[in-house]
């Protein structure tokens, strides 16, 4: 029983933990380096974030992506966390209330933490009721980013998966783009 | 809840059901040993590793192969993760693991649960990842199934002894099954998105002027095997929610497809190892039922979004959305939730502990079911099988009969096994969620004050003794109390369930199989489905009643009477 057992432990660690996985990483650099490097976008050759990873935009210049419970800072993309808060949590609700601040039917993604802490989508709702405040930072006719959103509106996959979404990172680029 | 949602959940389970019918072909094949063209380089890899597949093996010399791979492999993982801050492949320099949660992981990966106490792009270095983590994510899933194959051995034959090599299983299904659907799953994944790298992390400039720190690493690969296996056991945190390990709801309906198929194609083997396919699609038939039934329900009670954030201005559209990713949508949220604590899996695309109190409970309740809905690779059949013997037995007692499954007697040594089998699970969750809700060691970890503290700590023991592996994932797991017992319920869970099931299989393998008489109670039509069905809800899950009613029944009525904690 011995060499059966060793020879399927050692094997299977050098096989499916060493060879295979360097393998497939080696294939996926050659055939798709871009995605398997974790769709980097760079700009002058300097990295400036990841298509799919969200990013902390504060002030009233950007769209803001959704709440985040990362815990050093929003958005930690080496530790993705969320907040575990339950649905009768005091805690929960304090901090929904006063991201709501008085306001009436707010889209529900922009009231609660993502799960992932680095959601890089909103609701198009959640952008289009960002847009007179852009607007107003940046001296720009509502109508330009209202067309902006609805450009930038990514539909459900193949037709029926998932919501519609904006990705936050990319209007946002798009936005400075209007300088 | 849409229609459009609707159409997403009968789209994805339908490919998964369509999948199983050739999956569940190679699976039988498998048992059978007929490798066609492969039986030549299979025949030089079992002669390499010193396996007479020909040798069969009685259900005791079954059991002991398996305990001491799985005791061997626990020991290998545990001194990987021990001795990771001295070992290569570790670019962002972490420590070694310490013991106790060393400890509770290499168990949590042996028993194919992965609970995780640790955030792995926080703690684990690529080799303990790849060379530890991912391997027993195979070695775990093989060993499941190399199980279920011994026990449907025994219903297939009769008058023998043997159950089959549990060497030459595992090798099998290892190299011919888990393999070939691992990698072709992996670079599904690597096109939608998923990192294959060995680089650590990224530094980025962002637009707005700051910095941010993005972790990588060799993750489809992994990705891949810890949905098909349904280990449940993330490269990341936050598991299947991080947009690396789901970047797109085309990424989770795969995994939710994965994560499935091999539990449901396993019935369909059974059906044609015994012989008769209907046997296999009754089977089905319960778990896809309890499935459709658990992913309405979370989705009806998350559609409808929690009533005190709406009062305070929140808009009812979107429904409950904290703890949840907009890319996915509720629906796959909750086919996801439904199928990862049905089948034993445990990964996540929506954080269940900001569920809504009757979100939250569904999936809790289906581990507690006794993750047989569908259950993990292999362990969903022969847990399936039990509850299908009981059945018979109660059905036997109404009308006066002995009963029989498949032309095999079911007599007292069968049923008093079967019943130990299923007792396991609700002494191992209710006695350790009782001790730990009493002693100060075990109440230092919740975060949630009241009935929701009470369901985040019910939740941990179900799902380790299920072995799952998902959580509510307040509770700070990683403590000496919570890391030992926690790592015991997963023995249990895994070993004091399987010990009963295959000495119940070694007693059928030696009984004839009977012909059908004129009293025989068909086992493939809607009559034994139900019943079937009904000893799963009342067998399985009565005895949480009183733990649920003060759990998140409690908490939904609180919910709605406007009170927080």
């Amino acid at each position: 029983m011995l060499r059966p057992l060793l020879s399927l432990l050692l094997g299977s660690t050098l096989l499916l933990g060493v060879a295979v996985p360097l393998g497939v990483t080696a294939i996926a650099g050659l055939t798709m380096p871009e995605r398997a490097g974790g769709s980097l976008i760079r700009r002058e050759g300097q990295v400036i974030g990841s298509a799919l990873i969200g990013q902390n935009f504060e002030g009233d210049r950007w769209f803001r992506g959704r709440p985040s419970a990362t815990s050093a800072a929003p958005y930690d993309a080496s530790s993705s966390a969320a907040s575990q808060l339950g649905p009768t949590s005091a805690a929960l609700l304090a901090a929904v209330t006063e991201r709501v601040s008085g306001a009436r039917e707010v889209p529900a993604d922009a009231a609660t933490a993502s799960g992932s802490g680095l959601d890089p989508h909103i609701s198009p709702e959640s952008a289009r009721r960002q847009i007179a405040r852009i607007a107003a930072a940046r001296n720009l006719p509502v109508q330009r980013l209202a067309t902006l959103v609805e450009q930038n509106i990514e539909a459900r996959e193949l037709g029926l998966l998932g919501e519609p979404r904006v990705n936050v990172l990319r209007i946002n680029l798009a936005l400075e783009a209007f300088r | 809840m849409t229609l459009i949602g609707w159409a997403q959940i009968a789209l994805v389970l339908g490919c998964a059901l369509l999948l199983a019918v050739p999956v569940g072909r190679w699976l039988a094949a498998l048992a059978e040993g007929r490798l066609g063209g492969l039986a030549r380089l299979d025949a030089a890899v079992l002669r390499a590793a010193g396996v007479d597949a020909s040798r069969g093996q009685s259900w005791q010399g079954f059991l002991l192969a398996m305990l001491a791979f799985n005791a061997a492999g626990f020991a290998l993982l545990y001194a990987i993760l021990r001795l990771q801050g001295v070992l290569p492949l570790n670019p962002q320099g972490f420590a070694s693991i310490p013991p106790y949660l060393a400890f509770n992981t290499a168990i949590s990966f042996v028993t194919n649960t992965n609970w995780q106490a640790y955030s792995g792009e926080a703690a684990m270095s690529h080799l303990s990842q790849m060379m530890g983590l991912a391997v027993q994510n195979f070695l775990s899933a093989a060993t499941g199934i190399a199980l279920a194959f011994a026990v449907m051995r025994a219903f297939a034959t009769g008058g023998v002894t043997q159950l089959g090599n549990f060497w030459a299983d595992l090798t099998r299904i290892t190299l011919w099954l888990l393999l070939p659907g691992t990698l072709l799953a992996a670079f599904a994944f690597i096109a939608m998105g998923v990192p294959q790298t060995l680089a650590a992390s990224v530094i980025a400039a962002t637009p707005s002027g700051g910095e941010q720190t993005i972790a990588l690493g060799p993750v489809a690969f992994q990705l891949a095997i810890k949905h098909l296996g349904t280990n449940g056991g993330g490269f990341f945190g936050v598991n299947s929610l991080h947009p690396f390990e789901g970047p797109s709801a085309l990424a989770t309906s795969l995994q939710i497809v994965l994560q499935v198929v091999l539990p449901f194609g396993l019935c369909l083997a059974f059906g044609r190892i015994v012989g008769d396919a209907r046997q296999g699609r009754a089977l089905l038939a319960v778990m896809v039922g309890f499935v459709l039934v658990a992913t309405l329900s979370i989705y009806a009670a998350e559609a409808a979004g929690n009533p005190l954030h709406i009062a305070a201005g929140v808009s009812p559209i979107q429904g409950n959305m904290e703890g949840k990713d907009v890319r996915f949508g509720l629906a796959l949220a909750a086919l996801f939730t439904a199928t990862t604590t049905g089948a034993s899996c445990g990964a996540v695309n929506a954080m269940i502990d900001s569920f809504t109190p009757l979100g939250g409970l569904v999936p809790l309740f289906l581990i507690q079911l006794g993750e047989v809905l569908p259950g993990g690779v292999g362990s969903g059949l022969y847990g399936m099988l039990v509850f299908a013997l009981l059945a018979v037995f109660i059905a036997g007692l109404m009308v006066g009969r002995t009963p029989e499954y498949l032309g095999k007697k079911v007599q007292a040594r069968e049923v008093k096994l079967a019943m130990l089998a299923v007792l396991v699970l609700p002494a191992v969750i209710l006695g350790f969620t009782a001790a730990a809700l009493v002693l100060p060691m075990g109440l230092a970890s919740l975060q949630d004050a009241g009935p929701h503290g009470l369901t985040e700590m019910l939740y941990a023991y179900s799902s380790a003794a299920g072995n799952n592996g998902s959580a509510f994932g307040g509770l700070t797991a990683d403590t000496p109390w919570l890391n030992t017992t926690l790592g015991l319920s997963m023995l249990l869970g895994r070993f004091a369930f399987v010990i009963p099931v295959l000495a119940i299989a070694g007693s059928l393998a030696a009984k004839p199989r009977a012909p059908e008489g004129p009293g025989t109670l068909p086992t493939h039509g809607p009559l034994f489905i139900g019943l079937l069905a009904g000893v799963i809800l009342i067998l399985g899950g009565l005895q949480y009643l009183p733990s649920l009613a003060l759990g998140p029944i409690a908490e939904h009525f609180a919910m709605l009477a406007g009170q927080t904690f």
